[in-house]
């Protein structure tokens, strides 16, 4: 080689000088981030004392406070009144529901990834948290063991990456089956366990996940009727939502339990976990219609011309282009009512019909002699678990809202 | 959507079943149709239970004895009144919780979305700590612990003291209350007063601005005449006094004490509505573009002008419709009260539709109370949303 060709190459730029030793490093970024100025540094250490002794104190608090009346009740806590010895359904449920996240996790990206992870560390946590309980210890492991499953699923799938279609089918054929497993078909190996007898954990996730469920089409028709042309449509829906995003979710809870079984003919008879669906339903479906109402004005205009200008009719229109469209960018909203639900299912056991969801249970456990006046560890407990599942799902959601992209089209 | 392909003008008519002035109406038709056969059967049902079980609807329940106490009242109330008035203080406990929630969740809520953009990590961490907290779990829960925390205070006799004369234990929070005394209209006056010299010294300044004139200090003078106003009056005629509460064996006397109960909803409602308005903040200040805080100070504005002039104006755009919904948020939630025990508008009508055998009246009363609350509080914040919303084209 000779010095003309390497004249001729691109002159590389000079590599960058690093910065000054008085701008990297652990002392550098005190300086800039809690002692910026006197102020700032005096802030932090007044902020840092006051936090240190919060710290101290709950730590404090955690190791004296009497966890017996979480592990004792452990069982009432997640499942509620299910008879234990049926108990293995959920676990299978749970068990295919792992199975399911590692494939689609491995299978797709991100959001579901974050998802999968904390599902495997929850099932480890919940697996370790039942060890101490009276639950049993075959139970115990295997609910550990379905963080396995979920991490093996993951690693096979990695390799062998399963069809995209073949997992939607899957997960849409898991939903219902998981729920006539646990709820039972009346046969041998799966006597119908009312939904009088669930409780606990098991009941929050069977009311917030009804609720969505039944809202999500109510809420889309709602939305579409708001924006239609036809004056009267358009009225109703209007009214409707409005209505219920007026009122508090208690009074229509209310409502529901008292009403619902006045509205329908006497020999009708529905049980307090449905009236509580049917209210739940009432409400998310005004919240969905207004989330998937923004999806709809998101739309550019040109496509529902262009969709007129092929000769589509409303139907096809709003099946093939605008709903696909608008629905897609309301995922994350969804996801975000989805944990307001979950944390709303709470209310139920306000209004009544004597439903024992995992704050009711609480409630319900602090009656017993031996836990008397208990209250802070049971409410620490409780909003502990919330925290996780929520946090979990809305980290995911952040994710998800990235990965698809919403606002950035 | 917009509007429907304009029929076909051919020569020759569109058949009815493919005219879409003629599927309209049908389809409207249709609809009312369905509704009103829908409405027939449940009113049918509605009927033929409520005879079976002896229910009756009617407002007329209103006017009798209402036989139940009410712990905590802003107005008379006794057993022997009237339910009508026992609704009534339960609105007013609604109301007042509502308003006075929404002004310390504001406080909070200013204060947590300034601290989360502060440059301070600690500051900044703790604040993003408390928002998630608040966010991922549920207020009633919240509501509940609250309150068992309040039971589990000291008693009267070792009540935790808080400077200022403020004083926590089982009974609930002791606080100095407030007494006009006579020189209080005086007082209103000379601070109105000192509030026209500063409107006057504002429009002045605003003159000069616009004539391009430098409008001097007068807007500082303006605010002092205010606060001299204020402080001075208050010297001289001593317009407020306190009065504090004392420590007795067994209770308070004096000053104004606030149930557990109460004490437990409010701090509940602030500090959970608080997180998420300090989000609401957060994201407002953080909507101004750039630009505008460069340019800003490329005009030579100071810190606080670019804050007053430039950010505030700009963020509060965009901070007044979520703001609407977290105070509306604040009102609904209100409802929880029930789980500690106050006695708001629902706890109230959950007692009367209890006692009186008409849960449909009672439930029809309470969803029209909570809906006008919360179109009159929307209708007032468009209103403020109107003024400070920048015309554009």
């Amino acid at each position: 080689m000779s010095g003309g060709e390497l004249a001729d190459l691109p002159r590389m730029p000079p590599a960058p000088e690093p910065p000054p030793a008085s701008a990297i490093g652990p002392r550098a970024w005190l300086r800039q981030n809690l002692f910026s100025s006197w102020l700032s540094g005096l802030v932090t250490i007044v902020v840092g004392l006051v936090l240190l002794l919060g710290a101290f104190l709950s730590v404090q608090w955690v190791i004296n406070a009497r966890w017996a009346v979480v592990t004792d009740n452990l069982r009432l806590f997640l499942i509620g009144q299910y008879p234990l010895d049926h108990a293995w359904r959920i676990w299978l449920a749970l068990a295919v529901l792992s199975l399911l996240t590692g494939l689609t996790a491995a299978s797709s990206g991100g959001p579901t990834r974050a998802l999968a992870t904390w599902l495997a560390a929850g099932q480890a946590m919940l697996g370790g948290l039942m060890l101490f309980s009276n639950m049993g210890t075959v139970a115990a492991l295997a609910v550990i063991a379905n963080a396995a499953v979920l991490w093996v699923a993951y690693i096979v799938a990695l390799r062998r990456p399963v069809a995209s279609r073949v997992l939607g089918i899957a997960w849409l054929v898991y939903i219902p089956a998981a729920l006539l497993v646990v709820h039972g078909i009346g046969v041998a190996p799966l006597d119908t366990i009312p939904a009088r007898f669930w409780g606990g954990l098991l009941l929050t996730f069977l009311l917030a996940i009804a609720g969505i469920v039944l809202s999500f089409p109510v809420g889309v028709l709602l939305a579409l009727g708001r924006r239609s042309d036809l004056r009267v449509i358009s009225a109703l829906s209007t009214t409707f939502i409005e209505v219920v995003r007026g009122v508090p979710l208690i009074t229509i809870l209310f409502m529901a339990s008292i009403l619902l079984p006045l509205f329908l003919p006497g020999d009708l008879r529905i049980d307090a976990v449905l009236r509580a669906i049917g209210g739940i339903t009432i409400f998310s479906a005004a919240y969905v219609a207004e989330n998937v109402r923004g999806g709809l004005q998101a739309i550019p205009t040109g496509q529902i011309e262009a969709a007129n200008a092929i000769g589509l009719n409303a139907i096809q229109r709003n099946l093939y282009i605008v709903l696909p469209q608008a629905l897609r960018s309301v995922i994350p909203a969804n996801v975000g009512l989805f944990i307001s639900l979950l944390k709303d299912t709470t209310l139920v056991f306000i209004a009544g019909g004597g439903l024992l969801e995992l704050l009711g249970i609480g409630r319900s456990v602090l009656a017993q002699p031996a836990f008397f006046g208990a209250h802070l560890e049971v409410y620490v407990f409780i909003s502990a678990v919330f925290f996780v599942l929520c946090y979990a799902m809305s980290q995911a959601s952040y994710r998800l809202e990235a990965a698809l992209g919403v606002g950035q089209r | 959507v917009s509007a429907e392909p304009a029929p076909a003008t051919h020569h020759q008519r569109v058949p009815p079943w493919r005219d879409l002035r003629v599927l309209r109406v049908v389809a409207q038709l249709v609809t009312i149709l369905l509704i009103v056969l829908a409405a027939l059967w449940l009113f049918g049902n509605l009927g033929e239970n409520m005879r079976q079980s002896r229910l009756t609807f009617g407002f007329g329940f209103l006017n009798t004895t209402a036989g139940f106490d009410i712990g905590e009242t802003l107005f008379n109330y006794s057993a022997t009144d009237s339910y009508l008035r026992a609704f009534m203080v339960g609105l007013a406990n609604t109301l007042m919780v509502s308003f006075v929630g929404i002004i310390l969740a504001t406080i909070l809520g200013l204060i947590t979305g300034v601290a989360r953009l502060s440059r301070n990590w600690l500051v900044n961490r703790i604040a993003a700590g408390y928002v998630e907290l608040m966010r991922n779990t549920p207020l009633l829960v919240q509501l509940v612990l609250i309150y068992a925390v309040m039971l589990q205070l000291p008693s009267v006799a070792n009540s935790i003291a808080l400077p200022g004369s403020i004083f926590l234990n089982q009974r609930g929070m002791s606080l100095p209350r407030p007494v006009t005394e006579p020189g209080f209209t005086a007082w209103l006056l000379v601070v109105l007063a000192g509030v026209a010299v500063a409107v006057a010294a504002q429009v002045i300044a605003s003159r000069r601005e616009e004539a391009g004139q430098r409008p001097g200090p007068l807007r500082r003078l303006g605010l002092l005449a205010v606060v001299l106003a204020a402080l001075g009056g208050a010297l001289l005629l001593g317009p407020i006094s306190f009065d504090l509460p004392v420590q007795q064996r067994f209770n308070f006397v004096g000053g104004l004490t606030i149930s557990p109960e109460l004490t437990a909803l409010l701090v509940g409602l602030v500090v959970y509505t608080a997180a998420f308005i300090g989000e609401v903040v957060r994201g407002g200040i953080q909507a101004v573009r750039r630009g505008q805080l460069e340019a800003a100070q490329s005009l030579g504005l100071s810190d606080m002008q670019t804050l007053r002039l430039v950010v505030f104006p700009q963020a509060l755009r965009i901070i007044v419709p979520p703001l609407t919904s977290q105070y509306l948020n604040l009102a609904k939630n209100s409802s929880l009260a029930i789980a500690v025990g106050f006695a708001d508008l629902f706890s109230v009508s959950r007692t009367m539709a209890n006692q009186t055998g008409q849960p449909i009246s009672v439930i029809v009363l309470v969803m029209a109370t909570y809906l006008a609350i919360s179109l009159l509080t929307s209708l007032f914040m468009n209103l403020y949303n109107r003024r400070v919303q920048v015309l554009e084209r």
